[in-house]
């Protein structure tokens, strides 16, 4: 007799105990539904800004050389992934592009000496941006929950797996001597740094949260990727 | 033979497109377009981060084409239809400060980049149309810069700008949002203000 009083008395002293938490858990936490591991990602950006203290005055030494070198460096990178580009268009379907982009190797990586110069993008083939995650995400795999890595940053769940496989494939990690491939790394590593040098005070000072802004940003920047440039409109208003 | 030929044809289409589209949304992007790179290529001061010399550049050159009210309704989305006539007056002030400022210090970062413009296909009777362009830079893969215009009135205005896919409108959706459900609109406003008082006095 006594027992559904009982629980009544304890819903009702139970339930706004349960309102409150997750009234809270939404203010602090749950400020966008694609990132649920925010604390664990702020934490992530904080050590990569510390990190940035040490690696931007790098950069910003190699953003002054020469603009040829750089240049160079750049396409000769760019020129390796430009195969792994390839086989992505391929497997996304799009046969054109992938066919493209073999014919920019083969005359990057003999005309333009190694791949230093990108002699292909002034005949008109254009340069096309395909990783693994782009293709996962051609084949019907959703983004999954954001993540801010150490040293990568940003990357959805998906995006993280098509990293690991990029990696995994990626000629630059498989070159047998050690330093050579280390150097190479910590070269490419340097040139991608010193390209988003001209973004940092443009972000600086537009972001109310730089770690919001970071993040809203990539994920616009990452499907318009997927839709090659041409995300489905009308989404906004 | 043939590669020339081609190259030759491509040519004249590509400067056809542009005579017959004199006062098309496309033709505007490349006027603001080239009206404010020959100022930039000239200007060391702006090459060299003075923001305050670009924004007066962007004021005289960018700003008369830009439609704020719009911009800053597509950034709040569906919190727009909450605020007064006299909010939505304070927050386009405000957030057109903002932006104005971020276009600016995209300016002082220009190097060697050149622009190549992709063709748009608008007929007569379109009033929203989309205007993409590239920015090349060697080494680097091209950025993609796409204005959003709509036609108001017998001009086009631009309501969005769009860098390598990021609306920089759109993309403060989520924290307006947010901070219109924590404070109020007016919380907004004060948000805006407070920021575009910071930029203010923290520069150089």
């Amino acid at each position: 007799m006594k027992a559904p009083f009982m629980k009544m008395h304890i819903v009702k002293r139970v339930l706004p105990l349960f309102v409150a938490a997750i009234v809270s858990g939404c203010a602090t936490t749950a400020n966008n539904p694609k990132d649920p591991y925010e604390g664990f990602n702020r934490a992530m950006f904080a050590v990569n800004e510390g990190l940035d203290v040490v690696i931007k005055p790098v950069a910003e030494v190699y953003d002054a050389g020469p603009l040829p070198v750089k240049a160079g460096v750049g396409n000769f990178f760019g020129n390796i992934f430009d195969v792994w580009t390839a086989l992505n268009n391929l497997a996304q379907g799009k046969g054109e592009q992938g066919f493209s982009d073999i014919g920019r190797v083969l005359i990057n990586t003999t005309i333009g000496i190694g791949g230093t110069f990108d002699v292909a993008s002034e005949m008109g083939l254009e340069k096309h941006a395909e990783d693994f995650g782009q293709t996962m995400a051609v084949w019907g795999v959703g983004d999954g929950p954001y993540f801010y890595w150490p040293i990568i940053g940003p990357r959805t769940t998906r995006d993280t797996l098509g990293w690991g496989v990029d990696t995994y494939l990626d000629p630059v990690w498989r070159v047998s001597d050690v330093p050579v491939r280390n150097t190479m790394v910590g070269v490419r590593f340097v040139d991608m740094r010193a390209s988003l040098l001209a973004s940092d005070k443009v972000v600086e000072e537009a972001a109310f949260d730089k770690y919001n802004y970071i993040r809203d940003a990539y994920l616009q920047h990452r499907r318009s990727e997927v839709f090659d440039g041409k995300p489905p409109r009308g989404s906004v208003d | 033979m043939k590669f020339v030929l081609a190259f030759l044809l491509a040519f004249f289409v590509a400067n056809g497109a542009v005579f017959a589209q004199e006062s098309g949304p496309d033709a505007l992007v490349k006027k603001i377009t080239d009206d404010v790179l020959t100022v930039v290529r000239q200007d060391k001061d702006i090459q060299n981060g003075n923001t305050k010399k670009a924004i007066e550049l962007v004021e005289a050159k960018v700003l008369p084409h830009f439609n704020f009210q719009h911009m800053t309704a597509l950034a709040m989305g569906r919190e727009w239809a909450k605020t007064s006539p006299e909010q939505k007056k304070r927050l386009s002030e405000e957030f057109r400060t903002l932006l104005v400022r971020t276009y600016s210090n995209s300016l002082t970062a220009y190097k060697n980049q050149t622009v190549n413009y992709k063709p748009t296909k608008a007929g007569a009777e379109e009033v929203d149309v989309l205007v993409r362009t590239e920015i090349i830079q060697p080494g680097n893969k091209p950025v993609q810069l796409d204005y959003a215009l709509e036609k108001v009135g017998d001009a086009w205005k631009v309501y969005d700008v769009v860098v390598a896919g990021i609306s920089l409108v759109t993309n403060y959706r989520d924290t307006f949002t947010q901070e219109v459900r924590a404070n109020g609109v007016d919380g907004l406003i004060l948000m805006l203000v407070n920021k575009n008082k910071q930029l203010e006095t923290g520069k150089k």
